[in-house]
C-alpha cells in the first residue's frame, strides 16, 4: 500500500464539480449555495495505517480468546489433563521480549528526535532499532529452545492436551513474532532509505504491533503456568 | 517521516496487463474478480444440488458425466449414499463461503464501498489483492477435493468432528478431501480477515470530506457493520480449523474422545472433545448467517430508496437494528445445538436472544412495508429483486420464530423443515439482494444497461421457483422428512416422494431460469444500450463519477465534498427531485 504525502487542499480546490445526474433539470434554477445554510461539511478522514493495526489487533486478540476458551474446554472435557512443568527458559525468552519492547520505545522517541533534528546522528535510533530485532531473535530462539527441552521430556505435540496446547500456543504466537520482525526490517529499511522513507504511521503501527505480542505472550504464559 | 492526509490513497494507474486484469490493485477490478469467482462457485453448487435432487426421486437413474467424475462415488453415473453426501458437503461449503460471503459483502463491497464514502480505493490495496487471491487459492483447494483418490469429505458444510476428525476411516472422502477442506477454509479465514480489516479502514478513515457516518449510504453501513462481524467471527473459525488439521494430520486430541471404534479400528485418540468443535464452529457460524444477509439487507434498502423517490420511514433505525442484529448474533451459537444434550437451562439461554434477534428483523421490515405503502415504486428489476428479497426474509424469518424455541426445535431439526428454514432466510434471500445489486449496478460497472425485460422474467421465474422449491420442504420437515438421507424408497417417507419430485422439477426449472440471467450479463456486458452516467437518479456518490465504469481513481483526481445525505428525495432543485451528495444546493420545498 501507499498512503502517501498530500498538501492540504485548499478550499477552492475542493469545491465539487457538477454531477453527473441526468434528471429532468426540473426547471429549478438560482439554487445558489448559501454555505451558512447548508449542513456543515467537515473533513472525515484519519489515518487508515493506525485504524488497521488496531482492528488487526483486535482479530488476534479474539483468535487466542477462541484458543484459550478451547483450552478451558478441552480441559474440563475428559481426565487425561496431567500438569507439566514449563522449560525455565521461558521466564528468559519473557524477560527478552519486554526488553525488547523498551528498546522499541527507545528507539520511537530516537526517530521522532531526529526527525525534528533534535537528534543529528541516524545511528544511534538505528542501534536501537537493531538491538530489538536482536532481542526478538533471542525471543524466537529462545522458544524453539523449549520446544526442545519439551521433546527431551518425551512430550511431542500429540502426546497429551497439555502439550498439545503449549506447543499451538506458543507456535501461533511465534509465527506472529517473525511478523512482527518483518515489520522491523521494513521500519529499519525506511528509516535507512531516502527515496521511500519512513512514515510516523508506520512505525507507530509496527511499535503497536510488537508491544502488543509482547503483553500477549505475558498473558499466553500465565494462562498456561496456570493450567499446565 | 510524512503524515498521510487522510483520504489520498494512491497507486498509479495499471500499466501492464497483468496488473490490470489479474494481480491488481483496483478495488473494481478486486470486485469484479470476487464476483466472477461467486459466480463459477453459484452455478457449481446449483449443478450439485441437481444431482442431489435428481437422486432423491430416481436414486437407480444414471447422470451423465458423473461417473467420469468419481468412479467411486457415482459408479455408472449413479451416485452412492456415501456420494451424495459429499456433494451435499460441496454444495454447502461452496454456497456459504464462496458466494454467499463473497457475492453481497466481498464483491459489491469492494466496488462501491470506497466510491460511496468519496475515497480513490480501499485503505489498503495490495492486501486487497491478496484477499482475493487468498480466497481463490481457497477455492481452488476445495475443488481439488473433487479429484483426489477417495473424493469430496461428507462431514458437512459444519464438518462436525469426530466424523471430520479422525480420518480415512470414516468413510470415502475423510482421508485427504476433508484436510482439503479444513485447509481450503482456514486459507478462506486469513483471506476474510484481510477483508475486513480493509473495509473498517477505509470506511473509519478514508471518508472525503463532509462525507460524516451519518451521511454514508445504509448499503455502506451494512458493509461496515458485517465487516466488523465477520473480523471477530472468522478470527475465531482460523484457529479451529487449525485445531482441525492436527488432530487429522498431527495426532492432537483436541476434538477425538477416548475409547473411538470406527470401522474396526480403535481410534488412537483420548479426551477429546467433539462438542467443543461445535461450539468453535458455531461461534462463527451463527455470525455468518448475518455476514451473508446484513449485506443483502443494505443493498436492497439503498435501491428501494432510490425506486420510491422517498427516504425510508426511518433509515437510522435501520442502521441501529443492524447494529443490534451484529451484536445478537455472537450470543445465539447454542441454538444450533439444542440436540447436542446440552441442559434445558442453557437452551433456555440461547433461546431468549435467538428470539430477541426477530424484533430488530421485524422492525426492519416494518420500516421497509411502511415506506413502500403509499410509494410510487418505481418498477424495474432491482426493485423487484428487493420486493422478493423482503418477501423471501420474511417467509424464511417466521419459521425462525419455531426453531428458536428448543422443544420445538428437537423435533424440526433433523428434518427438512430447517433446510427449508435456512434456504430461504439466509440463502435465497441474499442470492436476491446479489440480483438487485447486479441489475442496479451493471451500468455503472459496464457501462452498458441490462436488459429489463428479460430481467422481469428472471425474477418472476426465480421468485416462483424458489417458493416452489422451499416452501415444500417445511411441509416435509413437519411430516418428519428427515434431511441428509439420500433415497427415500423403502420406508415411512415413500408417501411423500410425490413432494419430493415436484421440488426436483421446480428446481431444474429454477436453475435453468438463471440461465436468462447469464445470458442478459454476457449479452448486455457487450451489446447492452450504452447506460448514462445515473440512468436510476440516485443520489449516492457511485453516480458522480465522471463516466461509467469509473476511472482507476474513482473521480479522475478530483475530491468530492458532501453536503447531503443520501435520502434527497422528493425534493425540488435543478436536477429534478433529488439532489445529488455532492451538490451544494438547498433542497426546494417537496413538488
Amino acid at each position: 500500500m501507499a498512503t502517501t504525502l498530500q498538501p492540504p487542499q485548499t478550499e477552492a480546490e475542493r469545491q465539487p464539480r457538477s454531477h453527473s445526474g441526468t434528471g429532468s433539470g426540473g426547471g429549478f434554477h438560482g439554487s445558489v449555495p448559501d454555505r451558512r445554510s447548508l449542513p456543515a461539511v467537515k473533513d472525515s478522514s484519519g489515518e487508515p495505517t493506525r485504524t488497521g493495526i488496531w482492528v488487526g489487533l483486535s482479530a488476534i486478540a479474539m483468535m487466542f480468546a477462541a484458543l484459550t476458551s478451547a483450552l478451558y474446554v478441552r480441559e474440563g472435557a475428559a481426565t487425561d489433563w496431567h500438569h507439566i512443568v514449563l522449560p525455565p527458559i521461558l521466564w528468559f525468552n519473557t524477560l527478552a521480549l519486554i526488553a525488547s519492547s523498551i528498546a522499541l520505545e527507545v528507539a520511537r522517541r530516537r526517530i521522532a528526535a531526529f526527525m525534528r533534528g533534535q537528534e543529528g546522528n541516524r545511528s544511534v535510533p538505528m542501534l536501537w532499532l537493531q538491538i530489538t530485532m536482536l532481542l526478538g531473535l533471542v525471543f524466537v530462539v529462545g522458544q524453539y529452545l523449549a520446544w526442545l527441552n519439551l521433546r527431551s521430556q518425551g512430550l511431542y505435540l500429540p502426546t497429551n492436551p497439555n502439550s498439545s496446547f503449549f506447543y499451538v500456543f506458543t507456535g501461533v504466537h511465534v509465527l506472529h513474532v517473525l511478523g512482527g520482525l518483518g515489520g522491523l526490517t521494513r521500519v529499519m529499511l525506511k528509516f535507512h532509505s531516502t527515496t521511500n522513507p519512513l512514515r510516523r504511521s508506520t512505525l507507530d503501527a509496527t511499535s503497536y504491533y510488537w508491544h502488543f505480542m509482547g503483553m500477549l505472550w505475558i498473558y499466553l504464559l500465565f494462562v498456561l503456568w496456570m493450567k499446565l | 517521516m510524512s503524515e498521510a492526509s487522510a483520504h489520498v490513497v494512491h497507486h498509479g494507474p495499471p500499466t501492464s496487463f497483468i496488473r490490470k486484469h489479474v494481480f491488481s490493485l483496483d478495488h473494481k477490478v478486486i470486485g469484479k474478480q470476487y464476483y466472477a469467482l461467486a459466480l463459477v462457485a453459484v452455478f457449481t453448487g446449483m449443478v450439485l444440488s441437481w444431482i442431489m435432487r435428481i437422486h432423491l426421486v430416481w436414486p437407480n437413474a444414471p447422470i451423465p458425466l458423473l461417473g467420469l467424475l468419481s468412479k467411486v462415488g457415482a459408479p455408472g453415473g449413479i451416485v452412492t449414499p456415501e456420494y451424495y453426501l459429499s456433494l451435499m458437503t460441496m454444495h454447502g461449503t461452496l454456497m456459504v463461503f464462496f458466494v454467499l460471503t463473497n457475492a453481497p459483502f466481498a464483491a459489491f463491497g469492494n466496488y462501491f464501498l470506497p466510491i460511496q464514502i468519496g475515497a480513490e480505493d480501499m485503505a489498503f490495496p495490495r492486501f486487497n489483492m491478496m484477499s482475493f487471491w487468498t480466497t481463490f487459492i481457497a477455492f481452488c483447494i476445495l475443488v481439488a477435493a473433487f479429484f483426489v483418490p477417495d473424493g469430496p469429505p461428507l462431514s458437512g458444510w459444519t464438518a462436525y468432528a469426530p466424523l471430520s476428525a479422525i480420518g480415512k476411516d470414516t468413510g470415502p472422502g475423510e482421508g485427504l478431501g476433508q484436510t482439503l477442506w479444513a485447509l481450503s477454509i482456514f486459507v478462506f479465514c486469513i483471506a476474510s480477515l484481510l477483508g475486513s480489516l480493509n473495509f473498517i479502514a477505509t470506511t473509519l478513515d478514508l471518508r472525503t470530506k463532509g462525507m460524516t457516518l451519518a451521511r454514508m449510504p445504509i448499503v455502506s453501513w451494512a458493509w461496515f457493520i458485517t465487516s466488523c462481524i465477520a473480523l471477530l467471527a472468522f478470527a475465531v473459525l482460523l484457529p479451529a480449523c487449525l485445531l482441525l488439521i492436527l488432530d487429522r494430520a498431527a495426532g492432537t486430541s483436541f476434538f477425538i474422545p477416548s475409547g473411538l471404534n470406527v470401522s474396526d479400528h480403535l481410534q488412537p485418540h483420548q479426551g477429546g472433545s467433539p462438542l467443543l468443535w461445535q461450539h468453535l464452529f458455531w461461534f462463527f457460524g451463527h455470525p455468518e448467517v448475518y455476514i451473508a444477509i446484513l449485506p443483502a439487507i443494505g443493498i436492497v434498502s439503498h435501491i428501494l430508496i432510490c425506486n420510491m423517490r422517498k427516504p425510508m420511514l426511518s433509515h437510522k433505525t435501520i442502521i441501529y437494528c443492524m447494529m443490534g442484529i451484529g451484536f445478537l448474533s455472537y450470543m445465539v451459537w447454542g441454538h444450533h445445538m439444542f440436540l447436542s444434550g446440552m441442559n434445558p437451562f442453557s437452551a433456555l439461554v440461547f433461546s431468549f436472544p435467538t428470539l430477541m434477534i426477530t424484533i430488530p428483523a421485524t422492525i426492519m421490515t416494518l420500516i421497509w412495508l411502511g415506506s413502500l405503502y403509499g410509494s410510487n415504486l418505481r418498477i424495474n428489476s432491482a426493485s423487484l429483486f428487493s420486493i422478493g428479497f423482503i418477501s423471501m426474509f420474511v417467509s424464511g424469518g417466521v419459521s425462525g420464530f419455531f426453531l428458536a424455541q428448543p422443544s420445538i426445535d428437537i423435533y424440526l431439526h433433523a428434518t427438512y423443515f430447517v433446510v427449508g428454514h435456512f434456504h430461504m432466510v439466509m440463502g435465497v434471500a441474499a442470492i436476491m439482494g446479489v440480483f438487485a445489486g447486479t441489475y442496479f449496478w451493471f451500468p455503472k460497472m459496464t457501462g452498458r444497461m441490462m436488459s429489463e425485460t428479460l430481467g422481469k422474467w428472471h425474477f418472476f421465474f426465480t421468485l416462483i421457483g424458489t417458493y416452489a422449491i422451499f416452501m415444500p420442504f417445511h411441509y416435509l420437515g413437519l411430516a418428519g422428512n428427515v434431511r441428509r438421507y439420500s433415497a427415500f424408497t423403502d420406508d415411512f417417507l415413500v408417501p411423500l416422494i410425490p413432494v419430493h419430485k415436484f421440488i426436483t422439477y421446480a428446481a431444474l426449472f429454477t436453475g435453468a431460469a438463471q440461465l436468462i440471467f447469464i445470458f442478459n450479463l454476457i449479452y448486455s456486458r457487450f451489446k447492452g444500450a450504452p447506460a448514462p452516467d445515473n440512468p436510476w437518479e440516485c443520489t449516492s456518490l457511485e453516480w458522480s463519477t465522471p463516466s461509467s465504469p469509473p476511472p482507476f481513481d474513482n473521480f479522475g483526481g478530483q475530491h468530492l465534498v458532501v453536503y447531503h445525505d443520501p435520502h434527497q428525495y422528493g425534493v425540488k432543485s435543478s436536477t429534478g427531485d433529488y439532489l445529488m451528495q455532492t451538490s451544494p444546493e438547498r433542497a426546494g420545498e417537496t413538488p
